[in-house]
C-alpha cells in the first residue's frame, strides 16, 4: 500500500504562514467599529506589502487570495457583496501592485506601493457597487470619504510596512 | 515626539511624496466637485429620454409623470428633489432620497424617467426670472 503524502515546501509553509498573519490582522480589524460602512485600516495589506517586497509578486497574491477567500469563510461573509468587494479590492490592488512594483526602488518606497494599492481598492470596490450592487445610485457622491480613508490608510499602512521591512533587512544585515 | 515624526518622514522617498501630493490632490478635487458644487437651482426632469419639465427649485411642488409601467411622482420642497414613489420593482431611485447638488441625478430606469438637478445657467435663467 502506498501513503499518499504532499510535502509542503519552504515556500509553502511561508505562504501559510503570512496568510495565517494577514487572516489574523483581518478578523482583529473586522471587531472594530468604523464611521463609515467600508472604511477601514485594511491593516492585513501590510502583509500583502511586506510578502510582495520580500518574495516576489506571485508569494503576494497567494497570501492575498488565501486571506480574502479564508477571511470571509471566518467571518461569514462568503460569497456575500461583501465578499465580492473584498476580492475585487484585492485583485484591483495586486493588479496596480504588479506594476508599481518596478517603480525606480530608492524614489518610491513602501509609501507609494501602499498609497496606490490603496486607491486601486477604493476605486474596484465603487465600480463594483456602481455597477453591480446598486446601480443608478450615484456612488461617486461618496468617493471624496473613501478617497480620503484611502489616502491615510495607505500612508500609514505604507509607513508601517517601511519600518518592518527596515527592521527585517537591518536583521539580515547583521546576522 | 518630533523624533518619531522625523523618523517617520525619512521613509517618504521623493517619489512618495509626489505620490502622496498627486493622491492628496484627487481626494481634493473629489470633495471640491461632489460635496462643495453649487446648490441647484432648477430641476431638469425626463422622460424616455426627452424634456418633460424644467423647473425652478425655489416653490414646493409635486408633479406626476406619466411612464410606461406607471406613474412617477415626484417632489420639489426646500430647495430639494426627490422622487416619491415609482412603480420600478427595485425602487433605487426612490431610495436615493433628497437630491440638491448640481449634477445630481436620480434616475428611475423602468419607468424611464430621470430627475436631474442644474446649477445656474445664466441665459436660461434672464428667459425665466
Amino acid at each position: 500500500m502506498t501513503a499518499l503524502t504532499i510535502r509542503p515546501t519552504t515556500e509553502d509553509h511561508r505562504i501559510a504562514y503570512m496568510a495565517a498573519l494577514a487572516i489574523a490582522l483581518m478578523l482583529m480589524e473586522a471587531a472594530l467599529p468604523t464611521p463609515i460602512p467600508g472604511v477601514k485600516p485594511g491593516l492585513a495589506n501590510i502583509v500583502t506589502l511586506l510578502v510582495l517586497a520580500q518574495y516576489g509578486l506571485r508569494a503576494a497574491v497567494w497570501v492575498t487570495m488565501l486571506r480574502v477567500l479564508a477571511g470571509s469563510i471566518l467571518l461569514g461573509s462568503f460569497l456575500t457583496p461583501g465578499f465580492i468587494l473584498s476580492l475585487s479590492g484585492a485583485f484591483a490592488s495586486l493588479a496596480v501592485l504588479s506594476i508599481a512594483q518596478y517603480l525606480p526602488k530608492p524614489y518610491f518606497g513602501m509609501v507609494s506601493l501602499s498609497l496606490l494599492a490603496a486607491f486601486a481598492h477604493i476605486g474596484a470596490q465603487l465600480t463594483v457597487v456602481g455597477l453591480w450592487l446598486m446601480p443608478g445610485v450615484n456612488v461617486l457622491y461618496l468617493s471624496p470619504a473613501f478617497a480620503l480613508a484611502a489616502w491615510i490608510f495607505g500612508l500609514s499602512n505604507g509607513l508601517i510596512a517601511a519600518h518592518l521591512t527596515k527592521g527585517s533587512l537591518d536583521a539580515n544585515s547583521t546576522t | 515626539m518630533w523624533d518619531k515624526l522625523r523618523d517617520n518622514i525619512k521613509f517618504i522617498q521623493l517619489g512618495d511624496g509626489l505620490i502622496l501630493l498627486i493622491s492628496l490632490g484627487l481626494v481634493v478635487s473629489l470633495t471640491a466637485h461632489y460635496w462643495l458644487a453649487p446648490a441647484g437651482e432648477k430641476i431638469i426632469i425626463k422622460r424616455g429620454g426627452e424634456l418633460f419639465l424644467t423647473a425652478s427649485l425655489m416653490h414646493p411642488f409635486t408633479v406626476a409623470i406619466p411612464g410606461p409601467l406607471g406613474l412617477t411622482q415626484v417632489e420639489v420642497y426646500h430647495q430639494r428633489a426627490r422622487v416619491v414613489s415609482d412603480p420600478s420593482p427595485r425602487q433605487l431611485c426612490v431610495h436615493q432620497g433628497w437630491i440638491s447638488r448640481a449634477g445630481e441625478v436620480a434616475i428611475c430606469l423602468p419607468n424611464q424617467v430621470s430627475i436631474e438637478i442644474a446649477g445656474t445657467t445664466r441665459h436660461y435663467d434672464s428667459l425665466n426670472y
